[in-house]
């Protein structure tokens, strides 16, 4: 029995050893008895990027170095599948990363590398496995470079079935077949003759390969310490048991906002205190109240430290542009949000108010400033912007307190639920006095 | 009417879960990564498959793979990752690989700033791939077009079999906003044509009367063929200059003839109004906010807020920008879709209000370009 495409013999190079690896590769298929629409050859770029024409198989062949991706999607998506990928030395460069992260995965694919120590098919330019000896058209480069053992690579990357064996070894067949059938990645280091290119300057015979690859550290399969439960296996075993996230909740309208128009509020603080949390409450808030709203963040790249800003609008109407124009309320709640949005003050009128935390300074301005001691209510730093809109709520702009109050309860559950309704009382007592 | 809050990144991940994704593979990148997480969480109890690729290219890598073997898939990044996209975006668009791409566009240049927004790749997103040949970018302005657009742009890469993108950006994706998320309900689903046969398959012929060949997958009980190479109907290698020109052209006609069909806008006409702005993305809203503002006053400007930007709805925009004397092009760059709009209205006055600094363009910024 054979796959061989009858139609598209090969066309390699006289003496190629592509040759040869084509119908060792069909005869271990013949071996293991599969069909046609059982198999995807995914093909690499070069003189391996046509293996896959002289298959009746499926097949990929895509962009240079990157079978593996394709190979992986195919895999994770069909896994019935026999996914082999065939890759030349060429692509083990460009495709470093896909190679490692293919080893570290243990996705069932089989990687067999038509490794001939030269770029052949653009005229014998070096490799990620070209001798630092030999003579190429890439001149005195390769000289200079260490080539990699990709054996080695593979197994420190994890590769739990690494072979290493000559194009010309008459057990071929069997070992691609032992390749094949391993559940899990397996690599086959395939090593063969570039006729066309490497062996015009560089002397190599089936015997040199034969005598070099036994001098070097042996791979004959499976490596003991990389065993493990194969990928895709494990990912549907654990997305077995996932369960659905709910969709994500709605509000709809239940009380009376104490303002109709449209406020756009701007709270300004330092990591840690929970800036982007209190307005998201007060954007659930005003949902309670029918309200349109919209929120942006402004915070450093890394946490915990810096300022922290969050630019809410909120809208009896659709909300179009969602930019901060003249601010109608601030939570100035430290200094280094005010000095990161310090040119909002001059942009205040006299309906702006300002809840301004003590221990901080801000710039002239034309609102009503409201100074609150934070310390000495015993607020926490961490719960001083939810403070800030108890205060807001019971001063009744923008938000009342039954909307914070509901936007709480919908945000937050079980005693995280009862401290902030603590402190959203605690501050709107303060503001009673 | 119930409202939800999320951001535009939540929004497009809803709307790939409704369209029937069931592939997803990305790298971290602000301010795409929460597509990413979204993903993560929606895709495993769907039995859909989330992954993190090593790199950009390998992310796209395997969505291109996961898309043969017939998968709904997509793919969400930045400025920096649609760069390593690039190649790969070539072989979808030449051997017409349905894929939704999500490009939240941050200042660029090059890693330029994560936080801050822009629509610095539009031109990038059409253009940027080898051999020049049209894919399809459509604009999202808020939560709800990100909902939306993200179905939209599944149905429109099944039934072109072409990469979809989605022109996002910082400002809609990290910003969160009130939505109605019941009229999400009613948005039809499109699945990619199916060979009705596996006998005698060519991967890329043309039943009589179609401009995109029917799809079987990889894995199926034919054996399927996909290659990058310039391939003929059998997808094998063809030297043919005849095969390979036809095969050019309706790459490119099949988007270009549909254009206006593809075409979605939004159009806010004002009587007797002498300029049209023409604008999309987070900027459409300023001029927006700008429309509902002037309209109290009487006939100021005309607005079209355009959701699909490539191919060009040349003939919509005509059409609508008829009667005008003069446009004004808004768009948070230094000038790109604004090429195209001098490009098909030759003879009308086009101007253009453009910035790159990480902000929004303001509605007075607008009213104030109107003035000049």
């Amino acid at each position: 029995m054979t796959l061989r495409n009858s139609s598209r013999p090969p066309v390699f190079c006289p003496g190629c050893s592509h040759e040869r690896i084509t119908q060792a590769l069909d005869t271990a298929l013949g071996q293991m008895g599969l069909k046609g629409n059982e198999i995807a050859i995914v093909s690499d770029i070069g003189c391996s990027g046509l293996f896959d024409t002289f298959f009746h198989t499926h097949a990929m062949h895509g962009l240079h170095g990157r079978a593996l991706t394709y190979a992986a999607g195919l895999k994770m998506a069909a896994p019935d599948l026999h996914v082999i990928v065939t890759m030349g030395d060429g692509g083990l460069g460009i495709g470093g990363a896909h190679l490692l992260s293919a080893c570290r995965r243990n996705l069932d694919l089989s990687l067999l590398i038509l490794n001939n120590f030269n770029f052949g098919m653009t005229g014998g330019q070096f490799s990620a496995t070209t001798p630092r000896d030999a003579r190429l058209s890439s001149s005195f480069l390769n000289h200079l470079e260490q080539p990699f053992d990709v054996c080695k690579v593979a197994a420190a990357a994890g590769a739990p079935f690494v072979m290493r064996c000559s194009g010309y070894d008459k057990n071929l067949p069997d070992m691609i077949t032992k390749a094949l059938s391993y559940k899990g990645f397996s690599l086959l280091d395939i090593w063969g003759l570039c006729t066309g290119r490497y062996t015009q300057k560089n002397p190599l015979t089936p015997k040199m390969i034969e005598a070099q690859i036994a001098a070097l550290p042996a791979f004959t399969g499976e490596i003991a310490e990389n065993a493990r439960q194969e990928y895709a296996d494990q990912y549907r075993q654990i997305i077995a048991d996932a369960k659905k996230v709910p969709d994500p909740p709605a509000i709809g309208k239940a009380f009376v906002p104490p303002e109709t128009g449209k406020q756009e509020v701007i709270i300004l603080g330092s990591a840690g205190q929970r800036i982007i949390t209190a307005g998201e409450i007060l954007c659930l808030a005003a949902m309670g109240g029918g309200m349109r709203v919209s929120q942006k963040n402004d915070y450093p790249i890394t946490v915990l430290r810096g300022h922290s800003v969050s630019e809410v609008i909120l809208s009896p109407d659709p909300i179009h542009y969602t930019g901060i124009e003249k601010p109608s309320l601030i939570l100035a709640l430290a200094q280094e949000g005010i000095e990161r949005a310090g040119k909002m003050f001059s942009r205040t009128d006299e309906h702006c108010l300002i809840i301004q935390a003590a221990d901080t300074q801000i710039p002239e301005c034309r609102g009503k400033i409201l100074r609150v001691d934070f310390q000495k209510l015993k607020i926490k730093n961490q719960d001083r912007a939810l403070a800030a809109l108890g205060i807001l709520a019971a001063a009744k702009r923008g938000i009342s307190a039954e909307m914070l109050e509901a936007a709480v309860q919908f945000r937050f559950k079980s005693h995280v639920q009862t401290k902030a309704l603590e402190t959203v009382k605690q501050a709107s007592a303060f503001f009673s006095e | 009417m119930h409202l939800t809050f999320m951001e535009g990144n939540e929004a497009v991940a809803g709307g790939a879960m409704y369209a029937g994704c069931r592939f997803f593979a990305g790298y971290p990148i602000t301010p795409a990564t929460t597509i990413y997480h979204n993903m993560l969480q929606l895709l495993p109890p769907a039995g859909g498959i989330c992954m993190q690729g090593e790199d950009e290219i390998a992310s796209i890598g395997y969505c291109l793979g996961a898309s043969m073997a017939g998968c709904k898939v997509m793919t969400a990044t930045s400025g920096p990752g649609i760069s390593l996209y690039s190649e790969n975006i070539s072989f979808a668009l030449g051997s017409e690989i349905p894929i939704v791409i999500v490009d939240v566009q941050r200042l660029g240049p090059s890693t330029g700033s994560a936080t801050k927004g822009a629509d610095g790749d539009i031109q990038f997103l059409q253009w940027g791939n080898s051999g020049g040949l049209p894919g399809i970018v459509l604009a999202p302005s808020d939560v709800r077009d990100c909902f939306v657009l993200t179905v939209t742009a599944f149905n429109l890469a099944e039934e072109f079999r072409c990469p979809v993108f989605l022109a996002s950006n910082k400002e809609i994706a990290m910003s969160r906003e009130s939505v109605d998320t019941d009229s999400f309900a009613s948005l039809p689903v499109y699945e990619r044509r199916k060979a009705a046969s596996g006998k005698d398959f060519l991967p890329f012929s043309l039943p009589a009367g179609q401009y995109v060949p029917d799809f079987l997958p990889i894995g199926g009980p034919s054996p399927v063929r996909q290659t990058s190479s310039t391939h003929g109907p059998d997808g094998y290698i063809t030297t043919s200059p005849e095969i390979i020109a036809d095969s050019q052209e309706r790459l490119r006609d099949k988007l270009i003839s549909a254009a206006d069909r593809i075409c979605i806008h939004e159009e806010y006409t004002a009587e007797n109004a002498g300029t049209l702005i023409i604008s999309y993305g987070v900027t459409a809203r300023s001029a927006k906010a700008l429309y509902e503002e002037k309209r109290k006053e009487g006939p100021v400007f005309s607005l079209l807020h355009l959701k699909s930007l490539w191919p060009v709805p040349e003939n919509t925009i005509r059409r609508i920008a008829g009667k005008y004397e003069r446009i004004l092009v808004a768009e948070m760059n230094l000038g790109q879709y604004v090429r195209e709009m001098q490009r098909i209205l030759p003879g009308k006055e086009v101007r253009f209000l453009g910035q790159m600094n990480g902000q929004i363009i303001t509605p007075q910024q607008i009213g104030r370009a109107l003035e000049k």
